[in-house]
């Protein structure tokens, strides 16, 4: 059970709100004490799919799994009424796999019946009939606890044939991915769910028009689809209120590394980093200084110290030269290696290619190679070069999926900010941090 | 038709192209690898990238994959930009990271597609320093060699395999940059496609394994245009020879025939040229059984006395000789002395073939147009063994409705990973009516197994629907009637509906069948398809020659009328039982055989004179669909060889019958013929006059870097013999001659400057997997003469079929490798043929108290076999299958009643 | 050999599976808890139940991480390799545990105890560095303390 920190107020932090200190999930029954599942009765219940739909766009969500794509207009692609085609579906993305980023296995593990919700809201907005959870194969725990909460609620007619006795059927299950980064991918996550080799797809078309099984098919984060049961019963403008900046909503932050007190916070979106982690994560260590973050998961921009007082939501951080991605940010600092962490990172990315297209294919191992020669006192001159030969060529739209262009991230920032690391690699013949 | 700016230049291309093919029609060099014509794009190699811009102001632009990117108007894009090129560079550079540098003992060295894009972009200094990554290759079997580690990963082997051809034991492993393709275990790759392999295959990973035996470089084959004999279908094939044996066949692209694909017994059939079955010279029998080599003028003119002294001669023609051979035959003999060299049964079933195609209204499509039908009937015939090219375009065929469906949202038809992700399992319809079960049946919408009976009666039922005028059936069960009436609905239902049938059964109702189902489709002005599938390469030729019947030969040779018996290119044992081709071999007074492989006729023959195969001489094929096609004269044979009507032509001069020049060339029998058959007609232009000259030049056999021409006969003459004389066709046994486009009935080399692999054909194509420049090759020898609407319905519909009490149905099950003649000489297609094997119903062979692999006794007509039950769970009850021509089961004329028994113990 | 029970577990998935090739990564992962791997016999059996080729389970099997198509031993020990645990000693965890164990990455002891992989990103980042033994997750791992770990397993 991860961390988590329950200093603030619970209705700054909805989502994490039900989450028990002592690790154990809720009941369905000791849930709907808690409000659970009230959103659901009121939706069903009063409002027509496309008010959902409505709803959420007025809220201005948007995605947490990374890109932040705005979850109201993604659904209205979805072909609607009696000839739109069938099945329709809605896929939880719980496969958390980029490095650094552990924020959806709380919410998993802590309150599983709040993204049962979610996914009850969202599958009624868009008239899915059948729901999958896509979680990550490691997490064991998260993987009973939803299995007893999907049964828990399927008992109560929450899911299932009719609904709360409404004309709205949705079936849950439970798919447990068998391990690859590249099936957090919308499309490669499609294919895993097929039973496929977790290839992406080419888009256009769009799996909200043509996803699984070649039916229309939402894919939504985790974290995103926890949000849905509060702004139903709160309304949007609360929504947008509990956010410091114009991306809504509170956003779940990590921090990793050598800090005091790593861990996970529920705050509002647009915290700066600094704020996160100097008061919430403690500082670093005794002895260390920060000497720069990756902001929100393995495949974004190095962000410097100078620069940590950026607010993080979507559009500052992009704005910083960087990403919030996941929001879970990995302190390097003073006496650990740059060129070694981005080293692991390349690693991480070369071994997790899909193997579909050939710059990521191709591109990341060679990354890989000239990197761990360079930690062995193996560099050469020009390595660098072709190095940021790969940052360019391996950019979005050039690569088949976001995997490579995502790793390239964290490679270009470095070379950019820790040019005279590399450099020293190379001239000393040896990594001078170990 | 859109406009597209390529580096500020304007050019129209067609609508619904992608950048890649709009570019690569107009002709431009653009390197691709995932991207193939028939397989799509996919967007995988990243190879194929090209610089956009939003308009005339932006000068950024943005890179994209042409081959993901719909062509559409006014859209402005640069090959040229050097950020794009560098990038194109760059990928060919990560691909030759892992690529070994083996090319001067790799099979694709000099056509290889990954050569060629190397040096298209410019590729030349090694960057990467680490060592490359390896594999383990496998064993797949005669056909196909493994070499993994110069595989790049494009997908096309597995898409091809898979998605395209419908194999289901090849697939993709591992991930990253360890992907692996092949089959979970060394084994022998199940698909009779898988030679494709070769050919889609941008690198020398799946390598022609026979080829490998006898390996030659591409620019060291002499190649000539050719035709497949190994079955009806008549697939377009480059046949590449060296040292005077054939080295290998690879496909001719024809976009109205076989495209870019072939099947595997016409990729591997070919070794029976080089084999021990030939003979190459003139002989004489010495004795019983032993055929001596005897100089051929001795021979001729012996030949040529006994024809001149007046003794009756009868001529035997053959399905797998050539039109001008069989015409040669029948002028020397005279048509009332002329047979065709098959039986009545036989005949009969190619006449009524070639009347229902002549009659009409439905009209015979190319396989291309069978291709692009949206609606099928199979009628009792198993594709993939009798005419295995076709079921491949089937196979496609079922894709066309559903596509319909994947545009309406967006999803161009290039488009291949969407639209196999928008299609999934869905089919369009395809019916399939057969003995037992096919190869087609997982592509298939419904599969119905009867006796070749209920298969016509099925057929009938059908019709009877469609249009109430055709015969209807009476007794039919329910579950028939009910599956006949789905059936005429999604017939009726398409726009281009597709009957496919032919004698493969043996039976005649079948044919009417399919032709009234067909032709009750044929209204308005909607001319349904009808293919009719014939068991040989000339088998619509030599019918429409016409002549007697192998019976009526036999009689007059019985009946002490002919003395003299020459049999052209067959093997009598093949087509007959025993004791008629005995008794008439015996009995006739001089039997001379024109072949050019010995067999058991062979052995009863007086007289032999050794005759050219398809790759040594000149000749015309009329294939299924009435489509004459020439093939031409690849190497100068050793020997005395040389095509049966050379021979024919000599031995009527002999025998004093004509003057020794009356057929110099092939040009001038085809005038002949020609005015002899108006339904021949048009073969004088199924290719150029001998005479054709392109700017004055012949066109060459050997490519321009055709090499060791001076020192590959220095070991038996230092002096270089000349250039043989090719009297019959434009060609010239040489590398010099024009080097640009020749019309696609003498093309075989496809080349232009960087573009040495198969790939080239698109250099040579109208547009993109289109025609060839000029037009595809072949003429059309049968119209439908009935227009839509008026069709009738002649036949009769047969009577259920009704088991019989201690008698069995025995009807031909056809094998791709197995049933034909000549491709079981070739030992990698031998390799793959089943043992002999009687085939049972469960229920039969239950009551015949046999298992699987026991032996059951086998009589028909009097002659008996012993065989291995084969239990096969489709099969009708009453009905049981022997492998159709199979050496060890033949010769059982089939289908007809017989008897299986358990063998007693020996 | 798969056991009944296991094939009736896989047969299960099949009944309540969209089509057979979406039951196929459950079906692998069922036949996977027999003995931690899937034979290539496991792996045709597993094809013969859902109608699919060998090759088209191989070729799923073989992509994905979680899916062992070697022998490892009766415990499986999946040590986090990702940046997190990097940053908070995994090279050092790493060293001693292969040190403990006496085996390289990926090799298994020589009693058939442990085999040791890496694996990507537990997501166990903020309690760094964390391995996984079998089923249970283990974080902020002392190297000093893995012999008290180890112990639990047999
Ligand atoms: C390589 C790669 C890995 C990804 N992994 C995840 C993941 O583990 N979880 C996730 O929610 N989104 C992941 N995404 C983003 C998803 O593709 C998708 O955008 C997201 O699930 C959409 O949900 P949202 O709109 O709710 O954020 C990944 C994207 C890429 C390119
Ligand atoms: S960038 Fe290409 S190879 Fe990499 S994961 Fe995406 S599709 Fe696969
Ligand atoms: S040919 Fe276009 S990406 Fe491969």
């Amino acid at each position: 059970m991860a961390a988590f920190n329950q200093q603030s107020n619970p209705d700054q932090r909805p989502l994490t709100a039900k989450i028990q200190p002592d690790g154990r999930a809720l009941s369905l029954k000791d849930c709907e004490a808690a409000g659970g599942y009230r959103a659901v009765r009121r939706a069903l219940g009063t409002m027509a799919p496309g008010d959902v739909t409505q709803l959420v766009k007025d809220s201005g969500l948007r995605g947490r799994g990374g890109a932040g794509f705005p979850t109201g207009p993604k659904w209205s692609f979805v072909p609607m009424g009696d000839n739109a085609p069938r099945p329709k579906y809605l896929v939880v993305n719980a496969d958390e796999m980029e490095p650094g980023t552990f924020k959806d296995r709380l919410l998993l593990e802590g309150d599983p019946h709040q993204l049962i919700e979610g996914v009850i809201l969202a599958a009624y907005a868009i008239q899915a009939d059948i729901s999958y959870i896509f979680l990550r194969g490691e997490y064991v725990l998260a993987e009973q606890r939803l299995a007893t909460a999907i049964a828990e609620a399927r008992g109560a007619g929450l899911i299932g044939k009719n609904i709360l006795g409404t004309d709205y059927s949705l079936e849950v299950h439970l798919h447990t991915s068998a391990g690859r980064y590249i099936c957090g991918e919308e499309t490669a996550l499609i294919n895993a769910l097929e039973g496929r080799r977790a290839n992406p797809r080419s888009k256009p078309p769009f799996p909200q028009v043509c996803g699984l099984r070649g039916k229309p098919t939402i894919v939504n984060n985790v974290e995103t689809l926890c949000n849905l049961p509060h702004i139903v019963n709160n309304g949007t403008e609360w929504f947008k209120g509990l956010s410091l900046t114009p991306n809504g909503g509170t956003k779940i932050y990590g921090v990793s590394g050598k800090v005091k007190r790593p861990g996970l916070w529920e705050l509002p979106m647009g915290t700066t980093a600094r704020t996160i982690l100097e008061e919430h994560a403690g500082g670093m260590r005794d002895g260390l200084k920060l000497r720069a973050i990756i902001p929100g998961g393995a495949s974004t921009d190095f962000l410097l110290e100078s620069q940590l007082d950026v607010a993080m939501d979507f559009d500052t951080v992009a704005k910083a030269g960087s990403r919030m991605g996941t929001g879970t940010m990995i302190v390097l600092d003073d006496q650990t290696c740059p060129v070694g962490m981005v080293h692991n990172l390349m690693r991480f990315f070369a071994s997790e290619s899909c193997g579909w297209c050939t710059p990521c294919r191709e591109g990341l191992p060679w990354v890989e190679k000239i990197l761990e020669a360079m930690e062995r006192g193996e560099g050469q001159p020009g390595d660098l070069e072709q190095l940021s030969r790969h940052v360019t060529a391996l950019g979005m739209g050039l690569t088949y999926c976001a995997l490579a262009p995502g790793a390239m991230e964290p490679l270009g920032s470095g070379l950019k900010h820790f040019r005279d690391d590399f450099e020293r690699h190379i001239r000393d013949k040896r990594c001078g941090w170990s | 038709m859109p406009t597209l700016y390529i580096d500020n230049k304007p050019h129209s291309v067609r609508d619904g192209l992608n950048l890649l093919e709009a570019c690569l029609s107009l002709g431009f060099n653009v390197p691709y690898f995932c991207w193939h014509p028939a397989l799509g794009s996919v967007g995988a190699c990243r190879q194929c990238a090209v610089k956009v811009f939003q308009n005339e102001q932006d000068q950024r632009g943005r890179i994209m994959m042409a081959c993901m990117t719909s062509a559409s108007d006014g859209m402005r894009v640069s090959l040229d930009d050097p950020e794009v090129k560098a990038f194109r560079a760059g990928v060919i550079e990560w691909l030759m990271t892992n690529h070994p540098h083996d090319c001067p003992v790799c099979d694709e060295g000099g056509e290889c597609h990954l050569q060629d894009m190397t040096v298209m972009c410019g590729h030349n200094y090694r960057d990467y320093r680490f060592p490359k990554r390896t594999h383990r290759n496998q064993n797949l079997g005669p056909f196909i060699n493994h070499e993994m580690n110069r595989c790049i990963q494009c997908y096309r082997c597995v898409r091809y395999y898979r998605d395209y051809a419908g194999g289901r034991d090849f697939d993709a492993y591992g991930s990253n940059n360890r992907v692996y393709f092949g089959r979970h275990e060394d084994g022998v790759l199940e698909s009779e496609f898988s030679g494709n392999l070769v050919e889609v295959c941008p690198t020398g990973v799946f390598t022609d394994k026979t080829q490998k035996s006898h390996y030659t470089r591409r620019w060291d084959l002499q190649t000539a245009p050719s035709i497949c004999v190994h079955c009806g279908a008549g697939c377009n094939i480059t046949p590449g020879e060296r040292y005077g044996t054939l080295r290998r066949i690879r496909n001719r692209y024809n976009g109205e025939v076989n495209g870019y694909f072939l099947c595997d017994r016409g990729r591997y059939g070919y070794e029976f040229v080089n084999g021990g079955h030939r003979a190459r010279l003139a002989m004489r029998h010495a004795e019983p059984g032993w055929l001596m080599p005897t100089a051929k003028p001795l021979v001729l003119p012996r030949v040529g006395a006994l024809i001149a002294e007046g003794a009756r001669a009868i001529g035997m023609g053959s399905p797998r000789a050539s039109l001008e051979s069989n015409y040669a035959l029948r002028e020397l003999v005279g048509p009332e002395n002329y047979f065709a060299g098959t039986t009545a049964a036989e005949q009969h079933l190619t006449k009524t073939a070639i009347d229902l195609l002549w009659r009409g209204p439905a009209h015979t499509p190319s396989m291309r147009e069978m291709g692009l039908s949206d609606a099928v009937l199979v009628l009792g015939e198993d594709l993939t063994n009798t005419a295995p090219r076709i079921a491949l375009a089937l196979r496609q065929s079922v894709l066309n409705a559903p596509m319909r469906a994947a545009a309406a949202m967006g999803i161009p038809d290039w488009n291949d990973g969407a639209l196999r992700v928008a299609l999934q399992d869905q089919k369009g319809p395809l019916f399939i009516a057969a003995a037992d079960a096919t190869r087609l049946d997982d592509a298939a919408t419904e599969t119905f197994r009867g006796a070749p009976d209920d298969i016509a009666r099925l057929g009938f039922a059908v019709a009877h629907m469609l249009d109430p005028k055709a015969p209807e059936v009476p007794g039919l069960a329910g579950e028939t009637r009910q599956l006949a009436e789905r059936i005429a609905q999604k017939l009726a239902e398409a726009e281009r509906p597709l009957v496919v049938s032919g004698t493969s059964l043996g039976s005649e109702s079948i044919l009417t069948a399919a032709a009234a189902v067909a032709n009750a489709l044929s209204t308005g002005t909607r001319r349904a398809g009808l293919s009719l599938m014939v068991p040989e390469c000339n088998t619509l030729g030599a019918g429409l020659l016409g002549g007697g019947t192998l019976e009526e030969a036999a009689q007059a040779v019985a009946d002490g009328g002919a003395e003299i018996v020459i049999v052209l290119e067959n093997d009598l044992y093949r087509r007959a039982g025993r004791a008629i081709v005995d008794r008439m071999l015996s009995t006739a007074k001089h039997v001379l055989l024109i072949d050019h492989t010995l067999h058991e006729t062979a052995a009863r023959a007086e007289y032999f004179l050794p005759a050219a195969t398809f790759a040594e001489g000149d000749g015309t094929l009329v294939n299924s669909e009435g489509r004459g096609q020439r093939c031409i004269q690849v190497f100068m044979p050793a020997g005395d060889v040389q095509e049966g009507w050379r021979w024919i032509s000599e031995l009527g001069a002999a025998a004093g019958r004509w003057a020794a020049d009356k057929w110099a060339n092939i040009d001038v029998i085809v005038e002949d013929m020609a005015a002899s058959f108006p339904a021949l007609q048009e073969v004088r232009n199924a290719a150029p006059l001998a005479s054709f000259r392109i700017a004055g030049f012949k066109i060459p056999r050997q490519s321009h870097r055709y090499s060791g021409r001076t020192a590959m006969r220095a070991k038996m003459d230092v002096s270089e013999p000349g250039i043989p004389h090719d009297p019959d066709s434009p060609l010239t046994f040489s590398m010099e001659g024009f080097a640009g486009p020749a019309p696609a009935s003498l093309a075989s080399f496809f080349w232009a400057p960087g573009w040495n692999s198969v790939q080239s054909i698109n250099k040579f194509q109208e547009e993109i997997g289109g025609a060839l420049l000029g037009g595809d090759s072949g003429v059309r020898l049968i119209a439908p003469e009935a227009e839509p609407g008026t069709a009738e319905y002649p036949g009769t519909v047969p009577e259920p079929f009704v088991p019989r009490a201690g008698q069995w149905l025995v009807v031909p099950l056809h094998h791709i490798y197995g049933s034909d003649e000549m491709s079981m000489l070739s030992p990698a297609v031998a390799a793959r043929a089943p043992a002999p094997y009687v085939a049972l119903s469960p229920e039969d062979a239950r009551l015949l108290g046999l298992s699987e692999g026991e032996t059951a006794e086998i009589s028909v007509d009097g002659q008996s076999r012993s065989l291995p039950v084969a239990v096969r769970a489709a099969l009708p009850k009453g009905v049981a299958g022997v492998p159709a021509a199979l050496p060890g089961t033949e010769p059982f004329a089939l289908p007809a009643w017989g008897v299986i028994a358990r063998r007693a113990n020996p | 050999m798969l056991t009944t029970e296991t094939k009736n577990e896989i047969l299960a998935e099949l009944a309540h599976s969209e089509t057979n090739r979406m039951a196929c990564i459950e079906a692998l992962k069922i036949a996977q808890r027999e003995h931690g791997w899937v034979s290539d016999e496991d792996l045709c059996e597993v094809a013969r139940l859902l109608d699919l080729t060998p090759d088209e389970v191989d070729g799923v099997a073989t992509f994905y991480n979680l899916i062992r198509r070697r022998p490892v031993g009766r415990n499986v020990i999946l040590l986090c390799a990702s940046v997190s645990c990097w940053v908070m000693g995994y090279v050092q965890l790493r060293a001693r545990l292969l040190q403990v164990l006496g085996v390289e990455l990926g090799q298994t002891t020589e009693d058939g105890r442990f085999t040791v992989l890496e694996n990507q990103c537990l997501g166990a980042c903020d309690h760094a560095p964390a391995l996984m033994i079998n089923d249970d997750l283990y974080h902020d791992v002392d190297p000093e303390q893995l012999g008290d770990i180890l112990a639990k397993y047999a």
